[in-house]
């Protein structure tokens, strides 16, 4: 397995213990991209909520994603603002609006040459980031522009 | 009926500061120098300090309306408030909570606050050092996103590609407040000029975000999933002021726009109606921002990037002093003065002063 995008340091993320998000960070351990679906109305939608922001429904469920996705907006990071990111360069946070999601956008980083020059509406697809290294085992979604 | 504005309902009657410090370099404590504000706003309205009943502030202010009533030996307290969220997006707010209350008949004579002295409690909004993350932040931070700066440079871009918004257009807010700040002996970055070269020099913070760019000190969480993204979250707040007000943007004399970033500003002119999206290049440039003689004149005494990190609070004194003519780059006969809080956040506030002329 490759390097991580960014240095060891940074906050590891945990699910929230009442629940809300068990299934997205499952889902990252399974190399699953999964976002909430609306059981009543279909809608989806991220980041999680207990609530339909379409139809109100209390009744959420899940949806895996096939993945894909479009840049909607980035960012090329340079002044580190986390002891952990001291010495290690600029890196790119990217925004990408997911296929098949109701126009739901996440956010991670863009893999490959931190200054290469990105395009907003590039396709995208998600890469998982497995962290295994001390207490806490963790997988993030990273981005790659396919050609 | 009676109609619900506070339009001439209620009048500013005192402002108070003390001096502007550095980060971590203030003599006194923050009640202190919160205490030695109000005391100055009330000598400046002529009444005793124990007239005041109510206390209004934001973005989670630590020196409460209870202490600082004791402290002054209030009769009474019958307002304590505090707008809830938006950071400094609440400062209008605050002065409004505080209007309304008045209005009502709640409180007579309420004090809007802002207290800061940050090196006495650690940095505002300072990164997480948990080594574990839950909620939205874990969405964010192990991606290297952290900072209000990275919080919102991502909406600047998203502008910059929606309408064609070029960086000069952010550097000339920058420029503007710059520059007034040279008139105004309290800023802290009085002496401290910055020309084109500087800011075109200056490191990257997150691109498209350079130093100059950037107010220091500030907090803000973002939301990325809102269907409308480049936006300073004014759209539909700045038609009801305008509605409240009874004026329309050419009315507007003079206006203090809160500066967290410079593309922050430039979504907030646009959204309050000074220019469309496809003017902003050509109207949003340094000689239309200055006072006495510009289109626009903006962030007269320096604002957050160049007077001080007062969270926005400093941008409604000095509304105020340019409806008295006391603003140290005055814009000559300002009747109608403005302020746009946020940007960015939610929710944010906006409010419009006006002299007794304005008022018809």
């Amino acid at each position: 397995m490759s390097a991580p995008y960014l240095p060891a340091g940074l906050p590891a993320p945990a699910p929230q213990p009442d629940g809300l998000d068990a299934a997205y960070w499952d889902g990252t351990r399974e190399h699953e991209l999964r976002v909430q679906r609306c059981d009543h109305c279909g809608a989806c939608q991220w980041g999680p909520e207990w609530i339909c922001h379409r139809c109100l429904s209390f009744e959420m469920g899940w949806k895996t994603l096939a993945g894909r996705g479009r840049i909607y907006s980035w960012e090329r990071v340079w002044h580190p603002v986390h002891p952990a990111l001291a010495d290690h360069g600029a890196y790119i946070v990217a925004l990408v609006t997911l296929d098949d999601a109701d126009d739901a956008r996440m956010i991670g980083n863009l893999l490959g040459d931190p200054q290469q020059t990105v395009q907003i509406g590039a396709a995208v697809e998600a890469v998982f980031e497995d962290h295994d290294e001390g207490t806490s085992s963790y997988t993030l979604v990273h981005w790659r522009v396919t050609t | 009926m009676s109609q619900r504005t506070l339009r001439g309902a209620v009048a500013v009657a005192g402002i108070g500061e003390t001096e502007y410090y550095k980060r971590g370099r203030a003599p006194e404590t923050e009640l202190v120098l919160t205490l030695r504000a109000i005391l100055c706003a009330a000598e400046d309205a002529g009444i005793d300090p124990r007239e005041i009943d109510g206390f209004a502030s934001y973005s989670n202010d630590r020196n409460e309306p209870s202490r600082l009533a004791a402290a002054l030996g209030l009769p009474e307290l019958r307002f304590s408030n505090m707008q809830w969220g938006g950071g400094g997006g609440g400062g209008s707010a605050a002065v409004a909570n505080a209007a309304a209350a008045i209005h009502a008949g709640l409180a007579d004579c309420v004090v809007v606050y802002r207290g800061l002295a940050q090196g006495q409690f650690g940095r505002f909004g300072a990164g997480q050092r948990r080594p574990t993350l839950s909620g939205d932040a874990a969405l964010w931070y192990p991606y290297g996103l952290m900072s209000p700066a990275q919080m919102f440079a991502m909406r600047a871009n998203r502008l910059m590609y929606e309408h064609g918004i070029g960086h000069e257009t952010f550097r000339a807010i920058s420029l503007a407040s710059y520059h007034h700040a040279q008139a105004n002996p309290r800023a802290v970055m009085h002496g401290r000029p910055l020309d084109v070269e500087t800011y075109e020099s200056a490191r990257w913070i997150v691109e498209p975000y350079r130093l100059y760019d950037c107010c220091l000190e500030n907090d803000g969480a973002g939301s990325h999933n809102v269907p409308d993204y480049a936006t300073a979250s004014f759209k539909t707040l700045a038609p009801r002021l305008y509605e409240m007000a009874g004026v329309t943007p050419s009315d507007v004399d003079v206006l203090q726009s809160y500066e967290n970033f410079t593309a922050g500003v430039v979504m907030s002119l646009i959204e309050h109606g000074f220019c469309k999206p496809e003017e902003a290049n050509e109207f949003i440039t340094v000689e239309n921002l200055l006072a006495p003689e510009g289109k626009l004149p903006l962030n007269t005494s320096g604002g957050n990037l160049a007077e001080c990190y007062m969270h926005g609070f400093e941008l409604q004194l000095e509304a105020v002093r340019q409806l008295r003519g006391t603003s140290t780059s005055q814009v000559p006969d300002a009747v109608v003065s403005m302020v746009t809080s946020g940007p960015m956040v939610t929710p944010v506030s906006n409010m419009i002063l006006g002299s007794g002329e304005a008022l018809g």
